[in-house]
């Protein structure tokens, strides 16, 4: 059975793959799944220097689903080189670093950085925002997006460069196009969703940030509808994030046209979720008798691009 | 061994209308924990509630750990009703759990409400021993047979006036520190139970130079260091609960 599949130059042992900031860096699952196995992790948000996060409480649940406020907390561009990539490096799988900042310049440094420490690929969080053009968010003005990730590919020319949408906009269609017309080489969707929670009896909101970013099957089939919309109107893949918690969810994505696929949220629920949800996918295409993924990718509109099921 | 693992309820019943003991077994082999340490336990195989819940062991004999846990919200009200053989989800153990020093010392345990579960675990690992343990009504005060056989090195209060004696721990920590003026420097205090108790203990503890240690709680969703959820303020900066916690020295917490 063929489970590759191709994002940029990458080649993906399989389309299953960690999304950002539910999976740390790699090292916190060893416990629980054979990292080996997986398509391609994705690693906590780095920043140039050092970010604290906000102050506690960070989480809290709702319905199917969770608020995070963590406020991107990492160890900076530094201490992720010296301390986390060596044991990254030592995995037989293909990381990607997602990356964020507060200007143009700051996603350059880092993607150039870590091109150069040999780093395959690059996902850009680009719903953090612009200080020098009054705090709005990079991914939901179409113009300062275009102009990040062309600065980001003039200079980082052999990274495989991945544009994580923001749902924060009424037009994704407008975005992914965007995104592949300024030179990514893959968009993924969706980050989370801006909510609240108040508790009842305080009258406060649940998280010391008041606002939060809602994750969890709550969103699925918000996100699986702006991936269809996505893979719909660009050619380069989609990697379709969104409430993702088991092999079904999963597939829902890949027929509607990702080409990969991320797990987040579904990771705390079940440290043990990526390997599940990829021998699930393995069983599903068995019991369909279809011998390679591609099979089912976009099949929900008939652009499957093989589409024998006989052998 | 595996800290993602399934467990057979063996045991679950009331101790009061808000509070119940639960005992499963592992149907897996699992880590033996330690003193401190917590289990996360899902409390629904459907997506709402959809996180594991934290929970601090009581102890674990012949395979089978025990929990207090205090009814709170959607999730505690329905792991009051798992029944007995139902298969459940867990995780751990996880956190870093009590420093258990080899030198000679007086361990002063402090628990307040279902702090004692985590105290407990602590107290059958520890010679020299005494406990204090506080609630706000003698209807809250569990577990007690565990604990009874300390005899006078057990000092307990209610805020009521409605068992042991009267007030908030803080109190008789204050009553213990003037009664053990001499030997002062071997106190060490291990304490669980509400924020403004720890705080209130962590600052008597300062006052006289007496060395401690306080389990804190916080939400979490992953409760094995990977999503940062947990974190607490400390004076090297953010921590997680789930990870370098939940104990932690006082000295490090900002309240
Ligand atoms: C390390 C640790 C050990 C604990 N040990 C015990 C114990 O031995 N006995 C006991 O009764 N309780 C213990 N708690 C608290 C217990 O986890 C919460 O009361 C419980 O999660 C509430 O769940 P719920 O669904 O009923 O409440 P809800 O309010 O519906 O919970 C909503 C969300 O908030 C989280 N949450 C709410 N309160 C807390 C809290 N205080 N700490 C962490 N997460 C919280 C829940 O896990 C859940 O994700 C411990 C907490 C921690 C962090
Ligand atoms: C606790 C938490 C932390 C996250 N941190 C990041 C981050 O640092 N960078 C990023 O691009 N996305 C981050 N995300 C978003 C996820 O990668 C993912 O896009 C989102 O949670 C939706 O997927 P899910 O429903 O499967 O969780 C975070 C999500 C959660 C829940
Ligand atoms: S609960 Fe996730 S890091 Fe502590």
């Amino acid at each position: 059975m063929n489970l590759t599949v191709e994002i940029g130059r990458l080649k993906l042992k399989n389309p299953v793959m960690s999304a950002s900031g539910t999976f740390g860096y790699a090292e916190e699952f060893s416990d629980f799944v054979d990292l080996n196995k997986l398509g391609a992790i994705v690693v906590k948000g780095i920043s140039i220097k050092p970010m604290e996060g906000n102050p506690p409480p960070r989480i809290c649940e709702t319905a199917c689903g969770m608020l995070n406020s963590i406020g991107l907390q990492n160890v900076g561009l530094k201490k992720f080189l010296k301390e986390k990539l060596p044991y990254l490096n030592k995995l037989k799988t293909i990381i990607i670093v997602n990356i964020l900042g507060n200007s143009i310049s700051d996603y350059v440094k880092l993607s150039k950085t870590l091109e150069d420490s040999g780093i395959e690929a690059v996902e850009l969080n680009v719903s953090c925002p612009n200080v020098k053009k009054g705090g709005i968010s990079f991914g939901i003005n179409d113009k300062m997006l275009a102009k990040l990730i062309s600065k980001v590919r003039q200079s980082a020319q052999k990274i495989t460069l991945i544009t994580k949408l923001s749902p924060n906009v009424s037009n994704i269609p407008l975005f992914a196009k965007v995104a592949e017309d300024s030179g990514s080489d893959a968009i993924s969707l969706i980050n989370t969703i801006p909510a609240l929670a108040i508790d009842i009896e305080t009258w406060k909101p649940k998280l010391a940030n008041i606002t939060g970013g809602l994750s969890g099957p709550a969103i699925k089939p918000i996100a699986l509808r702006m991936v269809w919309e996505a893979a719909e109107t660009v050619k380069i893949p989609v990697i379709g994030i969104g409430g993702i918690m088991n092999a079904g969810d999963a597939i829902e994505f890949l027929l509607a046209g990702a080409t990969a696929i991320q797990v987040g949220t579904g990771n705390f629920v079940n440290p043990g979720a990526t390997i599940d949800i990829l021998e699930g996918i393995e069983d599903y295409l068995k019991r369909k008798s279809i011998n390679d993924i591609k099979g089912i990718i976009g099949g929900m509109n008939g652009k499957c691009t093989n589409n024998n099921s006989d052998n | 061994m595996s800290k993602n693992f399934r467990a057979k309820v063996i045991n679950n019943f009331a101790l009061n209308p808000r509070t119940f003991l639960l005992e499963i077994e592992p149907i897996e082999e699992t880590i033996a924990p330690k003193p401190g340490q917590f289990y996360m336990i899902q409390p629904d195989s459907s997506y709402d509630p959809l996180l594991k819940r934290p929970f601090s062991y009581i102890r674990k004999s012949n395979g089978k750990i025990q929990f207090l846990c205090a009814i709170k919200g959607k999730g505690t009200r329905l792991m009051m009703n798992f029944h007995s053989n139902k298969i459940i989800s867990m995780l751990g153990p996880f956190g870093n759990g009590y420093p258990i020093f080899k030198s000679n010392h007086i361990s002063l345990l402090i628990a307040g409400g279902t702090g004692i579960a985590s105290i407990l675990s602590l107290s059958n690992e520890v010679q020299n021993k005494y406990l204090i343990y506080g609630a706000r009504t003698r209807d809250e005060l569990l577990l007690l047979d565990k604990i009874e056989e300390l005899g006078d090195r057990f000092i307990v209060c209610t805020n009521d006036c409605s068992y042991g004696k009267k007030g908030m721990v803080d109190e008789l920590l204050k009553d213990f520190i003037s009664s053990h003026k001499d030997n002062i420097n071997s106190i060490i205090i291990y304490a669980c139970g509400p924020l403004p108790m720890l705080k209130a203990i962590s600052k008597i503890s300062a006052e006289n130079n007496i060395k401690g240690f306080a389990s804190l709680e916080e939400n979490m969703a992953c409760g094995f260091g990977a999503c940062l959820g947990c974190a607490v303020k400390t004076k090297q900066g953010y921590q997680r609960v789930c990870k370098e916690g939940p104990v932690f020295p006082f000295k490090e917490i900002i309240w």
